[in-house]
């Protein structure tokens, strides 16, 4: 294999690692600080013993995602060198603000956080996990308006060779950011809600624990139940910008190769890339035009006007992005999304008059659709990024061009094989220890907890 | 004030705060499995960087961010020429940011043993590398005329770089002791105290060698300023060792503090106005002005930092404060 092949898998497979640990992160900070504050309002240490506990996963979730991202800060120089010069510029403004103005405020406000119970006052302490909470967010905001960049250009102008800003106030209201970022963030507490769901339905199941995880349930459904459809809302939105603004993304998701007015959405589809066409499909008329332009008709462009379109704007070359993986993970992101709403309006609906409870099943589902959203995350960034494809910045430089001239092969190969093995590790440790403190529950007596070989007595292991 | 210069200082700033404050964490990691007799101590060590370890580690990402944003040509064939060097870090980084969060989430001996050992590992790589990585910029390294590294991760290795590599080792491991030495309680301070005289020893021969070879390895002694500090870093070095000795933990905190510092604006002081020093010919090296970002994103970025980085010293100032006791068992949060 090439290195720009080994560097794309390895691009790939870090940052979808590293995804796995971010969503679950921007929402349970916020859950977390929400449980915390309840508990200063009211002075009941339930929601105390809660939020400690929700915390104590918080934790173990937010260490994998801080060293994964270490990583990706690094990659972008390691393998990408021509990248980081061609927009260095723009790129590394946003990556600098996100160190200095989220990194710093949420790894320092956890810390204090963490070991602050005993040593701050109750209102100081609960604001230390809203600062945690706004800082990861706001890291979202940051890395996002450089992601944007590279699906939407904006603020920029060519000279020297390379991408120079001119504009940031451009880049922050990069219109393809503003339905990105609460698009993700919304993603993120959907993540968030369905991990408390799961685990709260384990331990009804088990009818253990039953006060403190009623609670952290009944937070979670409303969270849940707003965020699910929001995040889709935000999504059908989003998509209808994508197909003016990345019609080729939009054409591969749907896997059209031919333009059409109006055009027909294919529910499933069997792509032969090589001769362009689809071998099966099923599809439903005019859907497609109706859900980008809110009308029955409305011309959907195909992938092969694309082609020629972007071959006469960019010279010869393959435009069309790899069409069975985009179409694949748009459809899972979807279906995913689409059964985590029914989900939680049918939990709504059995907590509201009483009988969630009762129903095994529906708490079983729960419990195992804990990974859903994970599924979900991970295939709308496949689409985002796949779908981008040939361009590692949208129009303006192809990923070929963007590969560190001076690496090896080897070297990329070996670091790819070393880290996957290290990331495999890694995630067996960190849901082992998940799913051993989320079994155990919620403790009510943190004091009595467990004797350290010295002998003396400590709040928390 | 020419903006490119401010970037340079305050990269070199942002690199000078990560060695002073992480080079502790890293020593404290070091020291863990030699220090710890017993699971109450181990825990009582990793606990004294508990709550600063994070927030420490986030001077580098800056630093790395700031470097990317101001100089992106410095960021590109740093990180590219360097590779398996920063990939180590990586690995070293991700093991030891685990293994504070991992490591007495379970019972088992032999877990914690694991992740101790990791947590020593994850630390002693970095302190050890960025030393080498550090000696390499100043020495030079082969760069092309197009601003590429043309060498491999083995030109990195000479005696000299790793004899940096070495100092920075032996000065992070002794910030180490010394912190252990302020913050924790029983016999761990005094053991602390033995483990510090003994590494300063080390540290002080380290960097009189460093300093000497520095003569002929670079040209870091052609300016005034730079050679000060360079030899002011051994001086103070020669204060810290000498203020442990008499118990005076507090000062050879910050004398040795002082040191690293003053290492860090020698090595900075030298370099400029040079990013990257080419070995193959003096005009290939990278200055601040060619590897530097449009006036535009300077002026932005300059307005950026210079709002928050007074806020983000507040702040983690204040950290210090709350958790200036010395560890007591009941805190231990790790």
């Amino acid at each position: 294999m090439d290195a720009l092949l080994l560097a794309r898998w390895q691009f790939g497979i870090t940052s979808v690692y590293h995804f796995l640990f971010v969503p679950l992160t921007l929402g349970l900070s916020v859950l977390v600080a929400i449980m915390e504050t309840i508990y200063v309002r009211t002075g009941d240490e339930t929601y105390k013993n809660m939020a400690r506990f929700w915390g104590r996963l918080f934790l173990i979730n937010f260490a994998m995602g801080v060293v994964t991202g270490i990583v990706q800060e690094f990659h972008f120089g390691m393998n990408w060198s021509e990248y980081s010069r061609f927009v260095g510029d723009i790129f590394g403004a946003p990556l600098a603000v996100e160190a200095l103005a989220a990194f710093f405020l949420e790894s320092t406000f956890l810390g204090l956080w963490l070991f602050g119970w005993d040593k701050l006052p109750k209102a100081l302490h609960a604001a230390c996990i809203w600062l945690v909470a706004f800082g990861t967010n706001l890291s979202a905001f940051w890395i996002l308006v450089a992601n944007s960049f590279m699906q939407e250009p904006v603020g920029y102008v060519l000279r020297n060779g390379r991408a120079e800003m001119t504009d940031f106030f451009a880049l922050l209201t990069n219109p393809h950011v503003l339905y990105q970022f609460p698009h993700t963030v919304l993603a993120g507490f959907v993540t968030a809600s369905f991990f408390v769901m799961g685990i709260s339905a384990y331990h009804l199941l088990r009818q253990s624990q039953l006060e403190p995880f009623r609670r952290s349930f009944r937070l979670a459904l409303i969270t849940g139940v707003i965020s699910s459809l929001l995040v889709a809302a935000v999504g059908h939105f989003q998509g209808q910008y994508l197909v003016n603004a990345q019609p080729m993304k939009m054409a591969a998701a749907e896997a059209l190769w031919e333009s059409a007015d109006p055009a027909p959405l294919a529910l499933v589809a069997l792509v032969d890339e090589k001769d362009q066409t689809n071998t099966f499909e099923i599809k439903i008329p005019a859907l497609a035009s109706f859900l980008a332009y809110n009308s029955f008709q409305g011309e959907v462009k195909g992938l092969k006007d694309l082609q020629a379109a972007a071959e006469a704007n960019y010279g010869p070359g393959n435009y069309i992005p790899p069409v069975t993986p985009v179409f694949w993970s748009f459809r899972l992101m979807v279906v995913a999304g689409l059964w985590l709403i029914l989900l939680s309006f049918y939990s709504l609906y059995l907590w509201r008059r009483g009988r969630l409870e009762e129903k095994p099943l529906v708490l079983k589902a729960l419990l195992w659709s804990i990974p859903v959203p994970y599924l979900a995350n991970t295939a709308g960034w496949l689409m985002a990024e796949i779908g981008r494809y040939p361009w590692i910045v949208y129009g303006l430089q192809r990923v070929e061009a963007a590969v560190s001239p001076g690496v090896s092969a080897a070297a990329i190969f070996t670091t790819l094989v070393a880290f996957t093995l290290l990331y495999g590790v890694l995630a067996v440790a960190d849901v082992y220890l998940l799913a051993k403190y989320a079994r155990q529950g919620i403790e009510t007596t943190p004091a009595t907890r467990m004797l350290d070989n010295s002998g003396e007595v400590s709040l928390w292991i | 004030m020419d903006l490119t210069i401010l970037w340079f200082i305050l990269v070199a700033v942002l690199f000078a705060g990560f060695f002073f404050l992480e080079g502790f964490d890293y020593g404290v990691g070091i020291l863990l499995p030699f220090l710890g007799k017993s699971d109450g101590e181990r825990r009582a060590i990793i606990n004294s960087i508990g709550p600063f370890w994070d927030g420490n580690e986030v001077w580098m990402l800056t630093a790395g961010g700031a470097m990317f944003a101001a100089f992106p040509h410095w960021y590109a064939t740093l990180f590219s020429g360097f590779y398996l060097a920063l990939f180590l870090i990586l690995v070293a980084l991700i093991l030891r940011g685990v293994a504070f969060e991992f490591r007495s989430k379970d019972d088992r001996p032999a877990w914690r043993n694991f992740w101790d050992w990791m947590l020593f590992l994850g630390s002693l790589l970095p302190a050890l590398l960025w030393g080498v990585a550090m000696a390499n910029l100043i020495r030079g390294v082969p760069i092309d005329a197009r601003m590429q590294y043309a060498g491999t991760f083995f030109d990195l290795l000479s005696p000299y770089t790793l004899l940096g590599g070495l100092t920075s080792l032996l000065l992070f491991t002794l910030q180490g002791a010394l912190f252990l030495a302020l913050k924790t309680g029983d016999e761990l301070p005094q053991r602390a105290r033995q483990a510090g005289l003994k590494i300063g020893t080390g540290a002080v021969a380290a960097l009189l060698l460093l300093l000497i070879m520095s003569y002929w390895e670079t040209d870091i002694f052609t300016r005034i300023v730079p050679g000060i500090a360079a030899w002011g870093a051994l001086v103070a070095l020669l204060l810290a060792w000498w203020s442990l000795s008499s118990r005076s933990y507090g000062g050879a905190f910050i004398l040795n503090g002082l040191a690293i510092l003053l290492g860090t604006a020698a090595l900075f002081g030298g370099l400029f106005p040079r990013v990257m020093v080419s070995s193959l010919n003096p005009r290939w090296s990278l200055t601040i002005y060619q590897a530097s970002s449009s006036p535009y994103t300077l002026k932005v970025m300059t307005i950026v930092a210079l709002t928050l980085v007074p806020v983000v010293l507040l702040y983690q100032g204040w950290t210090y404060w709350v958790f200036r006791q010395r560890i007591k068992a009941r805190n231990l949060e790790y």
